[in-house]
C-alpha cells in the first residue's frame, strides 16, 4: 500500500516535471520566433504562400459556417426580442453579437480545426521524414522557413478572415430579417453601423491578431516537436487543435475583461 | 600522406540509458572512401549526424576540416555545412516541392547574385548527372525509391560538396536499383572529388564502393582495412556472421 502511493507520487511528481519543462519549451519556442522574424534573409515568398493557404483555402468553410451562424443566431434571438416587441432591434443586436464576439471566435475555432491540424501534420511530418533536418544541413534554417512564416501567415490572415466572417454572418443575418421583418438592405445596415462602435472593431481586430499568432505558434510547435513517428504526427495535429481551441476560449475570456475595463473608462 | 578530412576522436554518446557510441576513434583521408558497417541500432547514423552538427556528442570530439562541431556557433556550422553533403536514408526530399524547387532551395538561400538562367543551368546539369533529368518538373510522390535517392543526392551536390555522407543509401532498394546508386556513388566520387562515409549494412553496396571498411561492433570500431581483411579473413565471430548472413541473403 505505502510503496503503491510512493508510485503514485512518483508519477505525479514526474507529470508535473514534465508540464514545467514543456512550458519552458515553450517559452523558449515563441521566444526564438520573436528573435527569428527580425533577421534576414526574409522568406516573403513562402509567407505569401502559406497567406493564400490559410486564407483563400479557408474561405468556403468559413463562408458557410458564417452564413448559417448569421441565419441561426437571428432565428434563436427573435422569439425572446418579439416577447418584448423589440424586433426592430435585431440587426443591432446581431450586428453587436457577430463583431464582438461570435464574428472572432467561429472563425478562430475553425481555423484551429483547419489550419492547426493542417500545419501540425506538414511540420510533424517533415520532422518524422528527416525533412527538417535536411534543412539544417543544407546550412538554411528551418525554423525560420517553416515556423516564422507559418506563424506569421496566421497571424495576418485571421483578421481578414474575421472581417470576411462579420460580412457574411450579417448578410445571412440580413436575409432572415428581410424574409420575416421586410427589412431594407440599407436599414439593416444604417442599423448594424449605429450600433457598433470603433472599440468593438479594433477590439475585435486585435484579439483576432492573437488568435491567429496562438493557431499558427501551436500548430508549428506541436509539429516541430512531434516525436514516435506516424503516430506522433496524429498526435501532434491532435494536440495542435485541441491545445489552440482551448487558448482561444482563455483568450478570448480575458479580451473581453480587457474590453470591458475599456468601455468603462 | 593524405590529409585528414575528419577525426573522430574518443568520442561518446548514449541516449537514455542506451550507450551508443563508446570512445570511438575514426580517420578520414582526402579521397577516400570510407564505409562504415554495422547491425541496425549500432550508431552508424548518429556517428555523421555528430559530424554535422545534428547530434551533439556527450564526450570526445569531432573534427570536421580541422574544427571542432560541436564548438562551432551556428554561422561557422553553416560555413561548415555547406563543404558538406547529406544524403538521407528515406532522401527526406521536401514533398510540397517539385524535383526543381528541391534542388533550388538549397542553391538561392545560400549562392548569392544567381541568374535564373545559372540556376536553371545548374539544376539541369545535376539532375543530367544523376539521369533525372525527366523529373524536373514531378513531385516527390511520383518518383519511385531509386529515384527519390538519386534527387536526393543531387541536391546535395548542387552546392559542391567536399565531403558526401550517405546515410543507407541502398536501404529498401531493389539489388538492380542497388547497384545503379552504388555505381552513382562512385560516379559522384570521381567527378566531384568527394571524400564520403558510406552507412550501409549493405555487403555488395561496400565493396563496390568503399575503399576501407570500418565495422561498429557495440559501440567500438572493431576491424578496420580493406573490404578482404576486414570479412574475407575475418576471426571476430560477429564480423564473420555479418559476412555469412549477407552472403546467403545474396
Amino acid at each position: 500500500m505505502a510503496e503503491n502511493l510512493k508510485g503514485n507520487d512518483k508519477v505525479f511528481s514526474r507529470r508535473i516535471d514534465n508540464f514545467f519543462i514543456g512550458l519552458e519549451r515553450a517559452f523558449q519556442f515563441v521566444k526564438k520566433f520573436f528573435v527569428e522574424v527580425w533577421i534576414p534573409p526574409y522568406e516573403f515568398k513562402e509567407v505569401i504562400r502559406q497567406c493564400y493557404r490559410i486564407g483563400y483555402n479557408s474561405l468556403p468553410l468559413i463562408s458557410l459556417t458564417g452564413f448559417i451562424v448569421g441565419i441561426v443566431f437571428t432565428n434563436q434571438s427573435r422569439p425572446s426580442l418579439s416577447e418584448f416587441g423589440a424586433t426592430s432591434w435585431l440587426p443591432s443586436l446581431i450586428s453587436i453579437a457577430v463583431v464582438r464576439a461570435m464574428g472572432p471566435l467561429v472563425t478562430a475555432l475553425i481555423a484551429a480545426g483547419k489550419v492547426g491540424s493542417s500545419i501540425g501534420a506538414e511540420i510533424g511530418s517533415m520532422k518524422v521524414t528527416e525533412q527538417i533536418d535536411a534543412m539544417e544541413v543544407s546550412a538554411t534554417n528551418p525554423f525560420k522557413f517553416l515556423v516564422v512564416t507559418r506563424v506569421l501567415a496566421s497571424t495576418f490572415m485571421i483578421p481578414i478572415l474575421v472581417l470576411y466572417t462579420d460580412f457574411v454572418a450579417l448578410m445571412g443575418a440580413f436575409l432572415n430579417v428581410n424574409v420575416n421583418e421586410m427589412v431594407s438592405i440599407s436599414t439593416f445596415f444604417v442599423q448594424v453601423f449605429d450600433s457598433i462602435s470603433f472599440l468593438d472593431i479594433s477590439s475585435s481586430m486585435i484579439k483576432s491578431l492573437v488568435f491567429g499568432f496562438t493557431i499558427g505558434m501551436v500548430g508549428c510547435y506541436k509539429g516541430y516537436n512531434s516525436t514516435k513517428g506516424t503516430e506522433g504526427v496524429g498526435k501532434a495535429a491532435n494536440s495542435a487543435v485541441v491545445m489552440a481551441m482551448f487558448l482561444i476560449f482563455i483568450e478570448e475570456l480575458l479580451s473581453l475583461q480587457i474590453t470591458n475595463f475599456f468601455r468603462q473608462l | 600522406m593524405k590529409d585528414t578530412v575528419i577525426q573522430i576522436k574518443n568520442l561518446s554518446k548514449s541516449f537514455g540509458d542506451m550507450d551508443v557510441l563508446k570512445d570511438v576513434n575514426l580517420d578520414l583521408y582526402s579521397g577516400e572512401n570510407l564505409v562504415v558497417l554495422g547491425k541496425s541500432g549500432s550508431g552508424k547514423s548518429v556517428l555523421i549526424k555528430i559530424m554535422v552538427g545534428l547530434l551533439k556528442q556527450d564526450s570526445g570530439s569531432a573534427i570536421v576540416v580541422g574544427q571542432e562541431v560541436s564548438q562551432l556557433n551556428q554561422k561557422k556550422l553553416n560555413e561548415l555545412r555547406l563543404k558538406i553533403g547529406f544524403s538521407f536514408q528515406a532522401s527526406a526530399l521536401y514533398d510540397s516541392m517539385t524535383v526543381r524547387e528541391n534542388l533550388e532551395f538549397p542553391l538561392v538561400r545560400n549562392v548569392k547574385n544567381l541568374s535564373k538562367k545559372d540556376k536553371d543551368k545548374l539544376v539541369e546539369e545535376v539532375l543530367e548527372g544523376v539521369g533525372l533529368i525527366q523529373a524536373i518538373n514531378q513531385m516527390p510522390s511520383e518518383l519511385s525509391g531509386g529515384q527519390r535517392k538519386r534527387i536526393g543526392i543531387a541536391r546535395t551536390l548542387i552546392l559542391k560538396p567536399d565531403i558526401m555522407l550517405y546515410d543507407e543509401p541502398t536501404a529498401g532498394l531493389d539489388p538492380i536499383t542497388c547497384m545503379d546508386i552504388n555505381n552513382l556513388i562512385n560516379q559522384v566520387n570521381e567527378e566531384y572529388k568527394t571524400t564520403s562515409i558510406i552507412i550501409t549494412h549493405d555487403l555488395t553496396c561496400a565493396k563496390v564502393t568503399g575503399d576501407r571498411m570500418a565495422v561498429l561492433l557495440d559501440g567500438h570500431f572493431g576491424n578496420t582495412g580493406k573490404f578482404e581483411e576486414v570479412f574475407e579473413h575475418a576471426v571476430d565471430g560477429r564480423v564473420k556472421s555479418f559476412y555469412d548472413y549477407n552472403f546467403i541473403e545474396q
